[in-house]
Order: C-alpha cells, then structure tokens, then sequence
C-alpha cells in the first residue's frame, strides 16, 4: 500500500510539474494551449540531442532545453495566437491544435518515430527505506515542483511584472489603461509556461525513459485534467490536483482494474466539478449582469 | 422567401448535388478508388460536423466529447447488425434498423451525460465533455459481446467469460480489439439519406420555438432564464439530438469498415471534428458540410507528400484560422471588397456616362 | 458567411494545386529511383532465392507494381518505417540484378489507422498495384484484407500476425508467425528448459498481438504446470508500469513472460531496476529491435531471452549484408519487422519465378491484380514452394495463409543478441 502511494506520488509529481506550466498559461492568457505537451515534448529532445550527441553535461544541456523552448515558447506565441488576441476562445483553441499537430510532426520529420532511451538526468542513487524504493528522480521532481511553485506564486504575488500579469487576466483592457505592455505580458507568461514545460519535459523522461515525438501528448491531456482538477489558474490547485491524480491512478491500476483507472480518474474528475463546479482551489467567478 | 429558408435550401442543394455528381461519377467510373473510398467517410464526417455544431454553434457549450457517441452507435449499431445477420437477410433494412439502435442509445448516453455536464459552463464543460469521451472510450475497451443461439451475451471481464455456444457461437465485441469480421452493408445512397435527415432535423429544429430558445439561452443566459425559459430542458434537447445524430452516424460508419476498434474514437477524433465545425463557421450549417468534406479529402490529396503529408496539414490549418479570425487579415479583406465594389461601381458609372 | 465560404475555397484551391505540385515531385522522384537501382553496381550478392531463379529459360520479366501500406508516420509509426525500409532494400536488390524483372515499389502510410488503411489501399489500387506487401499492424490489415479479398488484390503482410488477418481469406498471407504459435511455442520453451516455474505475464490489451499471445501462453502454460502467479495488462498511452511490475514482485514470479513490443518492454525493464526486481525476463518477436532504441541503457536488458526468427547479429552472409545495407538507408540496426518485410518482397518474387519455372517465361506488367492473386496463391501455398529468408529456412505456407517455419531462441549477453 505505502509503496503504491510512494508510485502516485512520484506519478502525480510529474503530472503537478506540466500541470504549473499549463495553469500559469490559462490563468492569465485565459487560453488552453494544447501544444504545452509538445513544447515539453521538444524540451526533452533538446537535453537529449545536446547530452547525447553534444557530449555537454546534463545540467548545461537542461538549460540550453530550457532556453531554446522559452524561445519556442514566445515565438509560437507571436507568430500564432498574438494575431488572434481578439478572436474567439475557440479560435484559439483550434490553432494551438494546429501548433500541437505542427510540434508533433516535425519531431516526426528530424528525429524519426523511433524512440529514443532518455538517460536518467537526475540519478543520484535510490533511497532504500526496507523494502520500500525511491528514486532520485522522484524526490528531485517532488521537490521541483514545490520550488516552482512557491516560485511561482511569489513571483505573480510580490513582483511587478507579476502583478501585471494578475492585472492582464483580470481585465485586458483596463491593464492597458494603466499603463501596462499587455502584449509583453502575455509573451512572458508563455516564455516562463514554456521554460516549465523544459524542466518537465526533461523529469518526466528520467522518469519514465521513452522519448517518442507522441511523448507529450497524453501527459499533456492528464495534467491539463490535473490543472482544472485543481482549479484551473489556481498554482497550489494545480500542484495538489497533480498529486491526487497520481495517487487516484496508481491506487484504482493497483486495486480495481489496470483497464480503467484513466476512467476511474476522469471519473472522479467529473464529481470534483460537480460538486465544486470551479475545481478544488478555483476562485468563483461572480457573473455580471 | 424567408432568409433561413433560402438557407436550409441551400444546404439541401449542396447535398443532392454532391450525391448526384459523384453517383453518376461512380457509375460512369469516372472516379478514382481513393476518392470512391472516401465517400461513405465524408458523409459521416458531415453528419458528425452538423451534430456537433448543434451543440457547439446553436447552444454555445464547448463539447470535446463527441467522438465518445458517434463510438456508442458503432458499437451498438455493429452489435445490432451481426445478431440480426440470420434472421433480417436485407442488407438495408438491417442497416436502418442498425441506425436507429445506434442513435438510440447514443441519446441515452447524452441523457446521462447530458444532465451533470450542463450544470458547468465553459471551459469546465470543456474538460468534462472531453472526460466523459475517454471513459467512453475506457469502458468499451473492457466490454466483451457475443452472440449465440440463446442471444446476447456481455462481459466486462473477458472473452472467455463470455461462456458462448462453441458451435453457433460469435464474439462480436472483443474488448480493446474492437469488432471483427463485420459485415459490410453502408452504401453512399444510405449515408446521402443520413446527411439529409439530419439536415432536416437540425434545420426544424433551429428555426421552431425550441430553436429560438436555445439560442436565447446561449446569447444570454440570464436574460432567458429571467423570461422564464428552463435552461436546463433546452440545453438537454440540443445536447440530447447531438448525441443521437452522432450516434446514428458511428452506426454508418462501423458498418462500412470489417473492423472498428474504440481506439478509434478517441479525443483526437473530436478534436477532429471540433475543427470542422470552427472552420466551417461557428453555427453555419453549409460551413461545416463544406470544412467537413474538403478536410476529410485533404490529407489524402496530401499523400504526394508522403512524410511531410501531415505537417503541410498543420500548417493549413493554422493558416486558415490566422487568416480567417485575424483582426488585420478580416479588415484588409473588407477593404478589398469595398474597393472592388467602387470599381464596379465606378465602371457602372462610365457605361451609363458613355 | 461569404468571406468563410471564400476562405474555405481559397484552401482548397491551394491544397488541390499543393497536391498536384507534389504529385509531379513525386514522380520524378520515383523515376530517380528506380533509375539509381538500376545504375547500381551488381554488388549484390544472391541471396534466399530458389532454384527456380537459376534457370535460365521460363524467367519473369516486366515491370511489378508492388504496393506497401503500414504506419510510416504516428505513434507506431517507428514499426511500419522499420518494414517499409526492410522492403525498400529487397527491392533495390532485386531491381540490381537485372533479371529483366523490374520492380516498382510505392510505399502509403496508415497512421496504423484502419479507416486510413483503408484510404491508403484505395490509392494504391489508383496506381494499378499488382500486389501488396502489408499491412504491418493488425486492425489495419483486417479492414484491408477484407477489400483487397473482394478486388482479388494478394496481401502479404510482413508482420500483422493475428489469426483474424488471414481467417476466412484465400489471398491474405503472412511472412511472421501467428501469434498462437508464438504463445505456445514460448510455453513449451519454459517449461522444457526449466526456467521458471511462477511465471508473471504483463501484456498489452489494447492490441491484437498481445492478447493474441498471452491466450495461448496462458493455457499451453497451464497444461505444462507451469504457474501463472500475475497477470496485469496495460494500454498504448500508459507510461507508468509501477503497478504491473510490483504485483510481479510481490507474487514472487520467477520469471516475467513479455508478450509486447520493445517500446514498452523498455520502460517495464527500466521500471524493474527502479524496484530493484531481479527475475528472468522472456519476450517473442516483438522484444526483437529493443537493442536498437538509441540510447538504450543495454545492461538493463541483460540476460532478456527472446524467441525471434530473426536475430541481427548473425553471422550468416545473407544477415550481415542485410544488416549493413540497412544501416546505411536508415541509420540503425534491423528488427524482424525489417527482415520480415524483406522477405516478404523476396517471397512474391521467388514465387513469380517458381511459376515461370513451372509454365514458361511470362511478361508479369500486364497482368492484372486479379490474375497475379490466383498465380501466387496458388503457388506459394504448394507443397514444393519454399523459401529460404533473412526470418527462417525453408519457409513454407498453408492454404489458410500462414507460415511454418520455427523460431530461434535468443538471448541478450554482454549487449547482443547470442543465440541459444
């Protein structure tokens, strides 16, 4: 049992991770970037093709992962969702599908669908507590995500750059009114959600060590589950919604049925919003009249 | 005559035209096979496209979900036709009834989906449409089916439980392999009526008190339910004929195919024909029949690209949508046209001053 | 609504002038290749051919339009890349030796989709195809096969090994074993050897193969003794093999029967270190290619045991040239999927000729799909056509289209395959 849970755990630290990186985006760009799973997708790519091939060291090779997708991150934001700031959520929504599609095949085209052995980035050893294991990778994306988070949440908290982004989501408006570059927020937040998006890609393939240029994908979809679990836009939310659909997933494979558990976690999903229709941490948004 | 009925004529016309330009193309074989072989895949594809605008389009909520009905009609509807294969020999009355079971059952499932997803809104309808597909989708990996001479048999577990007759036994649903070995009796006449009934139905139904109401509710919510409209009820009945339309066309579908595995159907087929019908035209009945026909055509056309095939569709597809919902490209577009309607004008003119 | 419609047109006018820009580029393309196959020095050495080749008079000659379908691009599309350049190198060779025979080769992509499959086939019957080497995955083969038996198109498919492809269906045959046969034969290895006798199973249920497999492994396994301890299943999306590896462990199986394809079976052996679990790990033709995964940590598939026709670090003359001329196209070492398309080209040839041999030279370009499906029927189901490959010697098929011929035991030492 307690080693199951250890599994969710480490399971939902890797869902949290991605979750940060997709709830900062809809928080204040109000928009469900689809492709955030193949930005983590290329992210993984990136530290693999300059460790691998390279020879640099993990850690620089994480970081030029994390540059080039904050790059990629601000320029799919310019080039496809900037011009369509004043079109419809779903328009918006179809063309980051689009990105996602375009992210995914051009993968295909320069790396191959053969899938590639993601080395281990962050093993240092395993902790043995009897009979009971952790991995490294485990503790370093738990911890991660604790970092980030409080990073996170202290950043659009305290900071001025961070206020702003809380004022853009507010009101767009109103934000340029004050004075505030909205543009340049936005692109921000897409630079920070993709930097994020990095550092998931590359725990998650130490994690589980497959990198294929389909990687992203259903992560993807099972963090966006986790953000909105959590209340999406909600940073805390969508750590904690992270966690719990980890530990859901593990425990329903390990005692109920290894076919289901994805339904037993959508599921559980659909209850959360019905009883809390804004998901565990979401703020309710008042309607006007 | 009425603008919306000039509309609904419209749409009537593309369809019967399509049908009698592309029948006669068969029978004259005057058409490629690639393309024969599509036909059958576009009507579905139209039918799904004009479902999923009604609930999309008319009644506002964004469903992520609908490739889960269109699989609860294949697989009820394929079930149907193989337990009937002996005792109804008539391909197309077999088919019919298929149909009908299959959009049955899938409104059945709207019902039950139906009632705690309309209670959100948003992007949270958004999430849960798109959850309620993937257990769909779960759930039929897990479902087993069989037939013999005693009848139906179901199982959650494996095809083994199933405890068939060996000799007279079949299994028709084989959980995560999805149904095998059926038998082909979709025809491009049948999938031709499909299209056109739902036409009618979701025509009807736009344009009667119903239609009116649910649009109310999705222009404002508040307002309408201030007028004493029960939104509820409304939303349901759009929600409700989606999901049976959908369902009826995964009946066709399945049918037109010897396999059908739930893999099929899942988010990225709905995401599929979400496209479709954002393409096409939010609410626009004739944009979602031409998005749905041309981008079930297209990546075949593609083929000549081999690798790049997919990648050139990405790309069509974001800029189709950059130049279709950009503030500059529609404003641009506006001042071409009024330019072109000065110069006809001006041209006008100098006839007459001539 | 109009300015819609407008748009709407204007994508499709530039998507009809695209394709038809890339059908013009696709020919010239084709023409260069066969016309580089033809320049190519007849380095090639002769291999897997029949005595029938031999003889000089009843020859084939003309041109074969030889069609591929599989998944070239999508999630499996790492399996159908692997057969389409395993087929690609047969032909290459063939066209090399400068029979008289010419073969044109068109491979179309499924996305390991049956109703693109489907579409796939349709567009190669556009092209007049004589003869199809496919599909590589399952559900797609049986949508196919049940088009192709209607058209009379002949199917072989490299690896699509599920009874259901060939059941009910004179023209569909395969290069691969059935997927019974791999379950039992896998059985009767353990027990006879002694491997193990608690023996944990993980498959995929989602897919045809696997459970295909597991079936028959489970009950030839129990008329053996051998004990069944764990049985978890998972699907194509899951990454997270935890549970399925603890309850191996926890049931205290000896050994761990794989019934998968590499790709999982990698993250399940990584998953097994994580735990610290050491057991005996034993996988069929699918595990084959999981030394091949760039960057593959190998230790970690030390002691695998596979049963495989095929086995990449053979020495024979046939295998190292194959495995060199595929390293070169493709930048990696050949799996069975590979190895079973390459056979597969070279069987319908070898076929074509043991006709000839048999009735006299015949033009094979203008025969149509139909005739050249009663022609190869007939002859690879005889019982004096066989057919030494890269996958086994002295291949042999059954009226109902499937193949005898026996698999080798393998085991990874040191990083390689050795034979057992």
């Amino acid at each position: 049992m307690l080693s199951y849970l250890i599994n969710g755990i480490s399971l939902g630290s890797v869902y949290a991770i991605i979750a940060l990186g997709y709830t900062m985006v809809y928080g204040i760009a109000k928009m469900l970037n689809f492709a955030h799973g193949d930005v983590i997708m290329v992210g993984g790519y990136m530290a693999y093709i300059t460790s691998s091939y390279l020879g640099l060291p993990y850690g620089v090779a994480i970081l030029i992962s994390i540059a080039v997708c904050t790059l990629l991150g601000i320029f799919i934001e310019k080039l496809a969702y900037k011009p369509l700031r004043s079109a419809t959520s779903l328009a918006v929504l179809i063309t980051a599908i689009g990105v996602s599609y375009f992210l995914q095949n051009a993968a295909l085209l320069i790396w191959s669908s053969n899938p590639k052995a993601f080395p281990n980035m962050v093993n240092f050893g395993t902790l043995e507590l009897g009979n009971i294991r952790i991995t490294s990778a485990s503790i370093i994306t738990f911890l991660s995500c604790v970092v980030i988070m409080v990073a996170l949440t202290l950043f659009t908290n305290k900071t001025k750059m961070g206020k702003a982004m809380k004022a853009v989501s507010e009101d767009k408006g109103a934000a340029q009114l004050m004075g505030i570059n909205v543009n340049a927020t936005i692109s921000l937040t897409f630079a920070i959600g993709s930097g994020l998006a990095a550092i998931a890609g590359v725990l998650l393939c130490s994690s589980y060590p497959n990198l294929t240029p389909t990687t992203g994908s259903m992560p993807g979809i099972k963090a966006f589950t986790a953000a909105v679990f959590g209340g999406i836009g909600s940073i805390p939310g969508a750590m904690l919604g992270g966690i719990i659909l980890g530990i859901i997933e593990i425990l329903s494979k390990a005692y109920i049925s290894t076919e289901l558990s994805d339904a037993i976690v959508f599921a559980v999903l659909i209850v959360i919003l019905i009883v809390k229709p804004t998901g565990l941490l979401g703020k309710k948004v008042t309607e006007k009249v | 005559m009425k603008k919306h009925t000039k509309n609904s004529f419209l749409n009537y016309g593309i369809i019967i035209l399509f049908f009698v330009i592309f029948q006669t193309l068969v029978s004259t074989k005057h058409i490629s096979n690639s393309l024969q072989g599509q036909l059958i895949p576009i009507c579905v594809y139209i039918v799904m496209a004009l479902s999923l605008n009604l609930v999309v389009g008319i009644s506002g909520e964004l469903s992520l979900g609908h490739a889960g009905f269109m699989s609860v009609g294949a697989f009820s509807g394929v079930i149907v036709s193989t337990a009937l294969k002996h005792s109804v020999e008539n391909g197309a009355l077999r088919l019919l009834i298929a149909v009908i079971v299959g959009a049955i059952i899938a409104s059945v499932a709207g019902v039950i989906i139906g009632i705690p997803v309309l209670r959100l809104r948003g992007d949270y309808l958004a999430i849960v449409t798109l959850a309620f597909g993937e257990i769909i989708k779960n759930f039929l990996n897990v479902l087993y089916v069989g037939v013999d001479a005693k009848g139906l048999h179901f199982s959650l577990k494996d095809e083994a439980s199933l405890g068939l007759d060996i000799a007279t036994g079949t299994t028709i649903v084989n959980g995560p392999m999805g149904a095998v070995g059926i038998t082909k009796i979709s025809t491009f006449f049948s999938a031709i009526i499909l299209v056109i009934v739902t036409l009618f139905i979701i025509q009807n139904l736009v344009y009667s008190r119903t239609g009116r109401a649910i649009k109310a509710i999705r222009d404002n919510r508040i307002a309408a339910e201030a007028c004493g409209l029960n939104v509820t009820k409304y939303k349901l009945v759009a929600f409700v004929v989606s999901a049976a339309l959908a369902g009826s066309a995964g009946a066709l579908y399945a049918l037109n195919y010897s396999t059908v595995v739930p893999k099929k159907f899942d988010f990225n087929t709905s995401i599929l024909i979400l496209v479709f019908v954002v393409l096409g035209g939010i609410g626009n009945l004739t944009g979602s029949i031409i998005a749905a026909a041309l981008l079930t055509v297209l990546p075949e056309l593609l083929r000549a690209f081999s690798d790049y095939r997919m990648l050139v569709y990405a790309i069509v597809l974001i800029l189709v949508m950059l130049i279709t919902n950009n503030e500059k490209a529609r404003i641009l577009t506006t001042e071409f046209k009024y330019r072109l309607k000065i110069k006809k004008k001006s041209i006008g003119n100098k006839e007459v001053s001539e | 609504m109009k300015k819609k419609l407008l748009s709407l047109l204007l994508t499709g006018a530039m998507v009809l002038s695209l394709a038809a820009c890339g059908a013009t580029a696709e020919s010239d393309q084709a023409a260069n290749d066969s016309a580089a196959a033809e320049t190519e020095t007849a380095e090639t050495e002769e291999e897997t051919e029949t005595a029938a080749t031999d003889s000089a008079d009843g020859a084939v000659t003309g041109t074969l339009k030889l069609g591929f379908i599989g998944p070239i691009t999508g999630a499996a599309g790492q399996y159908g890349s692997l057969a389409n350049y395993g087929a690609q190198i047969a032909v290459e060779e063939l066209n090399a030796l400068g029979t008289g025979l010419t073969i044109e080769y068109q491979p179309e992509d499924d996305v390991h989709d049956a109703e693109t499959s489907v579409n796939a086939y349709n567009t190669l019957k556009d092209w007049n195809v004589q003869a199809i080497v496919g599909c590589v995955t399952t559900t797609p083969c049986i949508a196919v096969a049940s088009e192709a038996y209607s058209d009379r198109v002949f199917m072989l498919t490299p690896s699509a090994s599920s009874p259901k492809v060939t059941a009910d269906r004179d023209n569909v045959y395969q290069v691969c074993f059935s997927d019974p046969n791999q379950g039992s034969k896998s059985a009767e290895y353990i027990s006879e050897n002694n491997l193990a006798t608690k023996v944990a199973i993980i498959y995929n249920n989602a897919d045809a193969y696997s459970t295909g497999i597991y079936q028959t492994f489970v009950s030839e396994a129990e008329a053996r003794g051998l004990e069944v301890v764990s049985t978890t299943t998972f699907t194509d999306d899951t990454t997270d093999f935890s549970v399925q590896v603890t309850d191996a462990k926890n049931a205290g199986a000896e050994l761990v029967f794989l019934p998968i394809y590499y790709q999982p079976a990698s993250l399940i052996l990584s998953e097994m270190d994580k735990q610290g679990y050491e057991a005996t790990v034993f996988g069929v033709d699918g595990m084959d290619g999981i030394l091949g995964i760039e960057g593959f940590d190998t230790s970690l598939a030390e002691g695998v045991m596979l049963l495989t026709p095929f086995a990449a670090d053979a020495t024979d003359d046939a295998t190292v040239s194959f495995v060199k001329k595929f390293n070169e196209k493709a930048g990696e070492t050949p799996s069975q999927f590979a190895a079973d398309a390459y056979d597969a080209v070279y069987t319908i040839v070898d076929a074509l000729n043991a006709y000839a041999a048999k009735n006299g030279a015949f033009d094979v370009t203008d025969l149509s799909a139909e005739e050249l499906c009663d022609i190869l029927i007939n002859t690879i189901s005889s019982d004096d056509f066989s057919v030494d490959g890269l996958t086994g010697a002295g291949m042999k098929w059954n009226a109902s289209g499937e193949v005898n011929k026996s698999p080798k035991a393998v085991i990874i030492k040191d990083g390689v395959y050795v034979g057992m």
